[in-house]
Order: C-alpha cells, then sequence, then structure tokens
C-alpha cells in the first residue's frame, strides 16, 4: 500500500482580492519507506503539498489517500485521530512545547493515544537512546541545543510508529554540520524502523539523501522520481 | 490525553508567565476577599438583627387580626383574652413543644409618664411581660452572636417596678437618681419658666426640699393611661433602672412592667387580656413548620378568636428592608469585581491563546482534537479559579479574624450605642460556597471565549503564526 497518493489535488489561497493558486491538479504517488524530499523555490507550493500530505489542510479539489484512507472529506475529529496514528511531524522551529521535558515532548503522542504507561516508559526510552538523548529526558526545550531540540523533535515523530513522518524544513535552523547529524539520523531511523520519510527541503545535502526527489515550481511538479500521474 | 496529564500541562502552561498568573491571581484574591468580607459583614449585621428581635418578640406572634396594622394605639380592641388556654395548648402540643424554646405573653399599652416632682411629662411606649420568661428569651443565640442584651432586673422586683430606656430617664430628668452614664439631662421647658420667674427664697427652699427627698420616692413616676372602658387611670410606678435600648427612637420612649400591672392599668377589675403571644423557637429553620402548625391549632381549638400568626420579619419590616439594601449592595459589588475578574481573566487566557498560536497549531497537527485545546485552555482557568479562590478565601478569613480582634465599633445610623464590627466568613457556609463556585464559574466564562478561539484556529495558520 503506497502511504501517499494524491490525485489532480489543487489548493488556491485567497489573499485579500487575490487568489494565489498553491498546487494546480498535482498528482503523485510515494512509495512505503522512501526518503522523499521535495524541493523547490520559496512560494512553489512545497509546504503546501505537505501540509495536505500531513492532513493539516485540505485540498479546494482532488483526492488525498494517505496510508490507504482518503483524507480530504474526513470530519476534523476524524482527522486528528488519523494525524495522532498515521502521521509524524518534524518542524523547522522544532515547535517542542517549552514547559515539557524532552521525555514528556517524545511521551505526549502516546497520551494522545492512550497507551498504557509501561509502554509508553519503554518506548520512550528507546527512541531517547536512539536518538542519541540519553540522559537528556529531563531536560527542557530551552535547556537543550538546537540539534538536540530536533533529535527531541525526531523522536516525538516516531514514538507511536507512524506510517509517515513530514519533516518542513529540518535543517534550515541548524548549523551545516548538526543540520548533517539529523539528516543521517533521519536517513538511519528511516532505515530501521521501514517508516516512509517526506520532507521538504532546499538543503542540498538533504537532497543528496533522498531516494527519491520531487521538485516543484508554481504549484505543479516539474520533476519527479516518484511515479507522478499526469 | 488523561486528567492528570492535562492538569498538569495546565499548570505549568500557568507557571510560564509567573508575573502575569500573579497579576491575575491577585485581581481574584482581591475580589473574592473583597466579596467574602462583605457578604461577612451584612450576614452578622442580619444574623445580629434577627438575633434581636427573636430575643425581643420570638420568631412568631400571635395577634388577633389586625392588631398589627390597626391595634398599636388600641390595646384593649385587640386583646387577647383567651392567652392563658392557648398558651397551655402551644406547650401541649406534640407537634409544637419539641419546636418552642418559649411562649411567653405581652401586652403594650401607650399612655404618659410623669415625674411630677421635676415637672416634666412624657409619651411612652409600654410593654408588660413575664419578667422571668422575657429574660429566659434573651438567651436565644443561635447564631453565637455577640449580644448585647441584658436580663431585666424586673424578675423578683415589686410588683410596682418599672425599668425605662436611657432617653426616656433624661427626659423624666431620671438620670441623677438612677445613674444613666452619659445622660446630659436639661431643665423642663415648664419648669424653667416657673423657677426664672419665682423669689430666690422660694427656689432655694425648693432645691433644699428636693435634696431631702429620699431616693426611694426620687424614683417614682406616675403612668396615665386608658382603660378598656376609656376612663383615665393611673398608677404609681418605681423605675428601678434605666436602660439604652440601642435605637434612639425606642429608647426615648421605652417602658417594661410586669404584665399584671399593665393588665391592672388597662382592665381594671374586668378580666385581663394580651395584645400578643411570643413564640420563640429553637431554631429560624423551623419557622415554616412551627407556623404551619400553629394556625392549625388556632384554627381548630380556638376559632371563636380572629387570630393571625406573624413573623418576625412580618413584624419588623426593617429586618426585610435592610436584608434587601444589603442584598442589592451585595450584588452590585458582587457583579461589579465579576466584570472585573472576567475581563482581567478574558485577557490573561487571550494573550496566552495569542502568544501560544504555534504551539496550539503544533499539538492540533500531532493529534490534538479541538475539543482538547478547548479543555486544555479551560483547565488552565479552572487552576486560575481553584488556586485564586483558595488564596482569596484565606486572605478573607485572615483580614476577617484580624477585623473580629481588633475591637473597632460603629454606630449604626439611629441607635445610640456603637456596635462591634464584625464578620462572619468562616461560620457562613453559604456565602463561602457561593462565592467560590461564583468565581471559578467567572473563570471558566472569561476563558470560554479565548478558549473557543484557540480550538477553532487552522493549524496551518497557527503553525505560520510569528
Amino acid at each position: 500500500m503506497q502511504p501517499v497518493s494524491l490525485r489532480n489535488v489543487s489548493k488556491v489561497y485567497h489573499l485579500d482580492a487575490v487568489e494565489v493558486a498553491a498546487l494546480n491538479e498535482v498528482s503523485l504517488d510515494i512509495e512505503a519507506g522512501r526518503f522523499t524530499v521535495i524541493s523547490g523555490p520559496s512560494g512553489s507550493g512545497k509546504t503546501t503539498l505537505l501540509n495536505l500530505i500531513g492532513c493539516i489542510d485540505r485540498p479546494d479539489r482532488g483526492e488525498v489517500i494517505i496510508a490507504g484512507q482518503a483524507v480530504q472529506d474526513m470530519k476534523d475529529d476524524a482527522l486528528s485521530d488519523f494525524r495522532a496514528r498515521h502521521i509524524g511531524f518534524v518542524f523547522q522551529n522544532f515547535n517542542l512545547l517549552p514547559v515539557l521535558s524532552a521525555y514528556e515532548n517524545i511521551e505526549y503522542p502516546l497520551l494522545l493515544g492512550k497507551v498504557a504507561p509501561a509502554e509508553r516508559r519503554r518506548r520512550v526510552r528507546e527512541l531517547i537512546d536512539a536518538v542519541g538523548l540519553t540522559g537528556r529526558g529531563d531536560s527542557r526545550p530551552g535547556q537543550l541545543s538546537g540539534g538536540q531540540r530536533q533529535r527531541v523533535a525526531i523522536a516525538r515523530a516516531l514514538v507511536h510508529s507512524p506510517a509517515l513522518v513530514l519533516a518542513d524544513e529540518p535543517t534550515a535552523n541548524l548549523d551545516r554540520q548538526t543540520g548533517a547529524a539529523i539528516i543521517a539520523l533521519m536517513r538511519q531511523l528511516q532505515h530501521e524502523r521501514g517508516v516512509s520519510v517526506v520532507v521538504s527541503s532546499h538543503d542540498p545535502q538533504v537532497q543528496a539523501e533522498a531516494d527519491t526527489s520531487i521538485h516543484i515550481r508554481d504549484g505543479q511538479i516539474v520533476d519527479s522520481e516518484a511515479e507522478v500521474t499526469a | 490525553m488523561n486528567a492528570r496529564a492535562l492538569f498538569s500541562l495546565a499548570l505549568r502552561n500557568l507557571l510560564r508567565n509567573r508575573r502575569r498568573s500573579l497579576a491575575t491571581l491577585l485581581a481574584m484574591i482581591v475580589g473574592l476577599t473583597a466579596i467574602l468580607l462583605f457578604g461577612g459583614y451584612r450576614a452578622n449585621i442580619l444574623y445580629g438583627m434577627q438575633t434581636g428581635f427573636v430575643q425581643q418578640s420570638g420568631h412568631l406572634q400571635i395577634q388577633r387580626r389586625g392588631y398589627f396594622l390597626d391595634g398599636g394605639d388600641s390595646p384593649t380592641a385587640y386583646g387577647i383574652a383567651d392567652y392563658p388556654k392557648i398558651i397551655a395548648a402551644i406547650r401541649n402540643d406534640t407537634t409544637l413543644a419539641p419546636l418552642v424554646a418559649m411562649v411567653t405573653p405581652s401586652l403594650r399599652l401607650g399612655g404618659i409618664a410623669g415625674n411630677f416632682a421635676a415637672g416634666v411629662s412624657r409619651s411612652v411606649m409600654a410593654i408588660g411581660l413575664v419578667a422571668q420568661e422575657s429574660n429566659r428569651m434573651l438567651a436565644w443565640n443561635d447564631y453565637d452572636m455577640v449580644s448585647y442584651a441584658r436580663p431585666l432586673p424586673l424578675a423578683g422586683a415589686d410588683e410596682d417596678a418599672v425599668v425605662i430606656g436611657s432617653g426616656l430617664a433624661r427626659k423624666l430628668q431620671l438620670c441623677a437618681v438612677l445613674n444613666v452614664p452619659d445622660c446630659s439631662q436639661a431643665p423642663a421647658a415648664a419648669k424653667a419658666a416657673e423657677t426664672t420667674n419665682a423669689p430666690d427664697d422660694v427656689l432655694a427652699l425648693s432645691a433644699q426640699e428636693s435634696a431631702q427627698q429620699p431616693a426611694a420616692a426620687r424614683n417614682r413616676i406616675e403612668m396615665l393611661a386608658s382603660t378598656a372602658r376609656g376612663a383615665p387611670n393611673v398608677a404609681s410606678l418605681s423605675v428601678i433602672e434605666a436602660k439604652n435600648m440601642g435605637v434612639k427612637a425606642i429608647d426615648d420612649l421605652y417602658m417594661a412592667m410586669h404584665l399584671s400591672q399593665a393588665q391592672k392599668l388597662i382592665y381594671g377589675a374586668s378580666p385581663p387580656a394580651v395584645t400578643a403571644i411570643a413564640v420563640q423557637l429553637h431554631h429560624t429553620a423551623q419557622m415554616p413548620a412551627a407556623r404551619t402548625r400553629l394556625e392549625a391549632l388556632l384554627g381548630s381549638e380556638f376559632s371563636a378568636e380572629p387570630l393571625e400568626v406573624l413573623d418576625f420579619q412580618t413584624l419588623n419590616p426593617m429586618y426585610g428592608q435592610t436584608d434587601q439594601f444589603m442584598g442589592s449592595m451585595f450584588g452590585f459589588i458582587a457583579v461589579l469585581i465579576g466584570v472585573i475578574v472576567l475581563f482581567t481573566i478574558g485577557n490573561t487566557m487571550g494573550t496566552a491563546v495569542m502568544e501560544r498560536t504555534t504551539e496550539i497549531g503544533t499539538l492540533r497537527a500531532i493529534g490534538l482534537r479541538r475539543s482538547g485545546i478547548r479543555r486544555l485552555f479551560m483547565c488552565e482557568a479552572l487552576l486560575l479559579g481553584a488556586i485564586g479562590s483558595a488564596a482569596g478565601l484565606a486572605s478573607a478569613l485572615a483580614i476577617a479574624y484580624a477585623i473580629n480582634h481588633s475591637g473597632w465599633t460603629w454606630t449604626p445610623p439611629g441607635y445610640s450605642y456603637a456596635y462591634l464590627i464584625l464578620v462572619r466568613v468562616g461560620q457562613n457556609t453559604p456565602l463561602l460556597v457561593g462565592s467560590i463556585v461564583g468565581m471559578i464559574g467567572v473563570t471558566l466564562i472569561s476563558a470560554w471565549w479565548p478558549a473557543r478561539r484557540a480550538a477553532r484556529l487552522e493549524i496551518v495558520d497557527a503553525l505560520r503564526h510569528v
């Protein structure tokens, strides 16, 4: 089953009286267990595409199928539950909850999924070790470096074993070396867990790691190794 | 997300901006303290008034129909002749007996009291009562109030003994002989006129005669009243004490005497009657049950006499008026404070939503439902309300303790002596529960709109927020 399948998806934003077509009749399929990178210039529509794949936005037209389910017409609560089960997010600004420790940030999706406490502990500890933050679980985000925060965010995105992890410019706020380490970590975890990862990035070192590259411009896919249905 | 995790997150969010949370809490604490202190002060006044009225005239009174409205100056037309039987029936009634603390008759009468030695006379409102029973009624103190009531010294005194108000003593020129404190008596106008025109030797003789008069004789006054048949009747009375009645208007007119003396003055040799039978209950809450039974008893066994049962609120309209006045003031203050707290918390929560927009987007993205966001902010408000209420309650109790032990006094309008300023906060469960529930309610209402706004944010817009 393909984790992501888009059919003739369009999305228009209304900025005052002006209509901006962010995506125009986009169709694509992303294969399972691949590290897919979406690239393109600013304003090309890659974040919109990622938002639609992540089910945090809805298309104006077309069909979005994630993990085998058409999501574009799902009710809001059902869509929230769907995201909690099937999708993990890594954000450019890490977006950790500052009042929670690293451990609690990673644990949060499991609380939403009502996972039993013992199982939560096991999974969180395993991921803390996996992302190289052993011994830093009690630290608040403010006490961690940018790279460490992004590691926490990656652990949070993976802790509930989603089918799909989406990362929007995950290295944009990191120095080159830390960015490379983060991409290497994502790659490693993606391999180990067989999860599909879709990354939106300008960063050439991220693009270099891609199993599949999608280039987008003016709301349309112009170059892709993924299967594109015209 | 379980409740523990939710409250933990809510509490940490509150602690995130401690200064703002503290300022919000301070508004709540000041507001709740003000409400509780004023409510406690109001309760103290009302309980004090109720205690005073119940001590003096009981919870319920049986009167001849129409006496309360029209019969005040005509005791003879509204007398209850069968009063001993009615009192016995009440005392023997199996329903009423456990409720009743005291049943006692009284006879109110008007007349003119004169101190002819001093050449002065004044209108008086007198009451004839059974002194021992009236004194026992003064012991009623269901609310543990500071009681200003002192027993009448009529119990065991001679048949002609009377107690008068200190204001009346002043008007009757009896301050010196009765040792009334703080009593500056002006010479009566008639006496003054008389002495101005008299020769010096006559004045000296008069002063000498007056000084030689025995003290026992100098406290005697005459009371002129109208009998049941309309004839004037006079009784020579011995004033044994002047008593400050608290309210000046009453203090200037008050006279208490033995019931038998009052009956002799009004009814002479005719069968005696009373104008009221006071029924004092153990607790005010028993009033509806006692009243129902009393009306049934009077209707069945004493239907020949047109009697009615009046409660202390009807007999003392000032109680209801004070309650209403202070109630409206309390309501005004509560609403004012409620609105201030409403906007303060609304502003705090609104700012929190704005500051945490990106976080809201993140939580929604990773799967928290809109209702979860709403619940999170409502939880924060609930915690604010609970902490603010607890701190406000503690503050009010501490200030109430300080006030109650300060010894501060004030003289209410129309009163002739000062009362201790007391506030009943801790002992007033309805006030405590009402104020705290109200404060938490206001907190939740004020958080509702920001919480709704947070829950309705579009995820992509929230994540884009800077």
